[in-house]
């Protein structure tokens, strides 16, 4: 079994993977390529933060587990 | 049940009283949103003297107004063009165009961004996970892709869960079998309509029987066949596959899915959605099982267009069981009954088509189509049952058990017509087996007037 607390960290690690993306988006304004594929992965990520994120931020966390 | 059955573990197992507490939550997220961005919803609000400020518990949910279909028509003649003011991104965010079937009147357009696209194949995985689509899995897709949204969103969720989708676009029913004998698809996604008329072309004109194909199992939307219990024997019997029940709707997104457990019903996704019964005379919100109403959904991670507390029409009744696959979303039983639209008084009977297909699809000597037609003659409404007889069957043997089962099942008399075999129109999407003609015969009774 994992507890809650594992919720937490992957929270952790998809709001990193959010802000480098949001970092090279917002440094790619003459580079189609990586402003684009940056929006792109930004889509991808929100999908992340409601499958994980809004389980944390909403403040449900406490007495869930993850069963492996 | 094995963690590995759910998309997301912790969403689909979530207690009851957490998953409330997440609907309020994202409900007052979404609204804030389209409050703030849309001048269509703002307006809508404000007349009702509202603010997202003002709903401060669950039950304040209902303070909302429910949004029409005929309201979105209505805003599309606004500015951005083509969409209208409800409109919540600046239109070069807008990456997809699809427009509803107009069943019901003008289309409505619908804009998505590419992140409301990722949401709604997130929502289809959500549907095929749970009816065991893998990646080994082989998934073919014989529908029209155009501006329809029909089965698009579940080829994107087939490709995200990693199964290898074959799309079967302008191919002909002949081909799309071949092709699927061909490559040993595994697995469909159809409605029920074309899910028996695929099954009938392979039999009676191509001398194969689809049961011996390899697919193994179907995800049907667009109609409510498969909670139909006899049309989806039929189709599980003709295919040698489970066949599971789906539903969703360009406005609001892929909603609910029976999962593998065919518990005779399907799953409200209430991560993703809110779903609220309506009582079709009182208006009350239906909590308790056993009663039906009409839906009022609002999809809570939308955002190009939102959806919020939307009327969708759509007749469903809470069920009393809770499913055995451990998710805690709760059931709806037997999927979508109908449309209120399509839910009609008959002699002053109460009459959903849906009853008589489950009636026809139940008595083995009648074939898959059939057609009702309601009229009038003189003031007295009139009920008339076109049916086909399987070949080699005769009429005497089972013409009063139609009787009797309709009789039974739908408290009326009908004068029925039997037809042969191939006789009747065949569908290749959504059939259009109910004719009202009521509405015709007052209209051109009030233009004689």
């Amino acid at each position: 079994m994992k507890d809650f607390s594992s919720l937490d960290e992957l929270n952790k690690k998809i709001l990193d993977i959010k802000q480098l993306l949001l970092e090279l988006k917002a440094e790619a304004e003459l580079f189609p390529a990586l402003s684009r594929n940056s929006k792109r992965a930004l889509a991808s990520i929100k999908m992340l933060e409601l499958n994980i994120s809004d389980i944390v931020s909403l403040d449900l966390i406490k007495p869930l587990t993850v069963k492996k | 049940m094995n963690c590995q059955e759910y998309w997301n573990p912790v969403l689909e197992t979530l207690p009851r009283e957490k998953l409330k507490i997440l609907q309020f939550k994202k409900f007052k997220r979404i609204l804030n949103w389209a409050y703030t961005h849309s001048k269509f919803h703002k307006a809508l609000y404000d007349t009702a003297g509202l603010t997202p400020d003002d709903i401060s518990c669950f039950d304040d949910i209902k303070k909302i107004p429910k949004v029409e279909k005929s309201m979105m028509r209505g805003i599309q003649n606004k500015d951005p063009f083509p969409y209208g003011d409800a409109l919540c991104v600046p239109l070069e965010e807008v990456s997809a165009f699809r427009q509803t079937s107009g069943t019901t009147g003008q289309p409505v357009y619908q804009p998505d961004t590419w992140q409301d696209w990722e949401w709604w194949s997130e929502c289809w995985s959500f549907v095929l996970w749970a009816q065991g689509y893998r990646p080994k899995d082989r998934v073919f897709l014989p529908f029209g892709y155009n501006i329809f949204v029909a089965f698009w969103a579940g080829h994107y969720a087939a490709e995200k869960l990693g199964c290898e989708v074959v799309p079967g676009g302008v191919l002909d029913t002949q081909s799309r079998i071949l092709k699927i004998r061909e490559l040993n698809a595994t697995a469909m996604m159809a409605t029920p309509t074309y899910v028996l008329r695929m099954a009938d072309v392979a039999k009676n004109k191509m001398g194969i029987d689809p049961g011996e194909l390899s697919i193994n199992k179907i995800t049907c939307a667009g109609e409510p066949g498969a909670g139909i219990p006899s049309t989806k024997k039929r189709m599980e019997d003709a295919w040698g596959a489970k066949v599971y029940d789906h539903s969703g709707a360009t406005e609001i997104g892929a909603w609910s899915y029976e999962c593998k457990n065919q518990p005779c019903g399907m799953h409200v996704n209430e991560a993703m959605f809110l779903v609220e019964i309506e009582d079709l005379k009182t208006g009350e919100i239906i909590e308790e099982p056993g009663r039906k109403g009409k839906m009022i959904i609002t999809a809570l991670d939308r955002m190009a267009q939102p959806c919020i507390r939307f009327d969708s029409k759509d007749v469903i009744e809470w069920d009393c069981q809770t499913c055995t696959c451990g998710r805690s979303f709760r059931l709806i039983k037997g999927g979508v009954i109908g449309r209120a639209d399509d839910i009609t008084k008959v002699k002053g009977v109460l009459l959903s088509p849906a009853a008589i297909e489950e009636v026809v699809r139940s008595i083995d000597g009648l074939g898959d189509e059939f057609e009702v037609i309601v009229d009038k003659q003189g003031d007295i409404d009139r009920i008339k049952l076109k049916v086909e007889l399987k070949s080699g069957v005769t009429k005497l043997s089972v013409e009063n058990i139609l009787r009797d089962q309709l009789r039974l099942k739908t408290n009326l008399g009908y004068r029925i017509e039997f037809y042969d075999y191939g006789s009747l129109p065949r569908y290749e999407v959504k059939a259009k087996r109910f004719k009202d003609l009521r509405k015709k015969y007052i209209s051109e009774k009030e233009c004689r007037k």
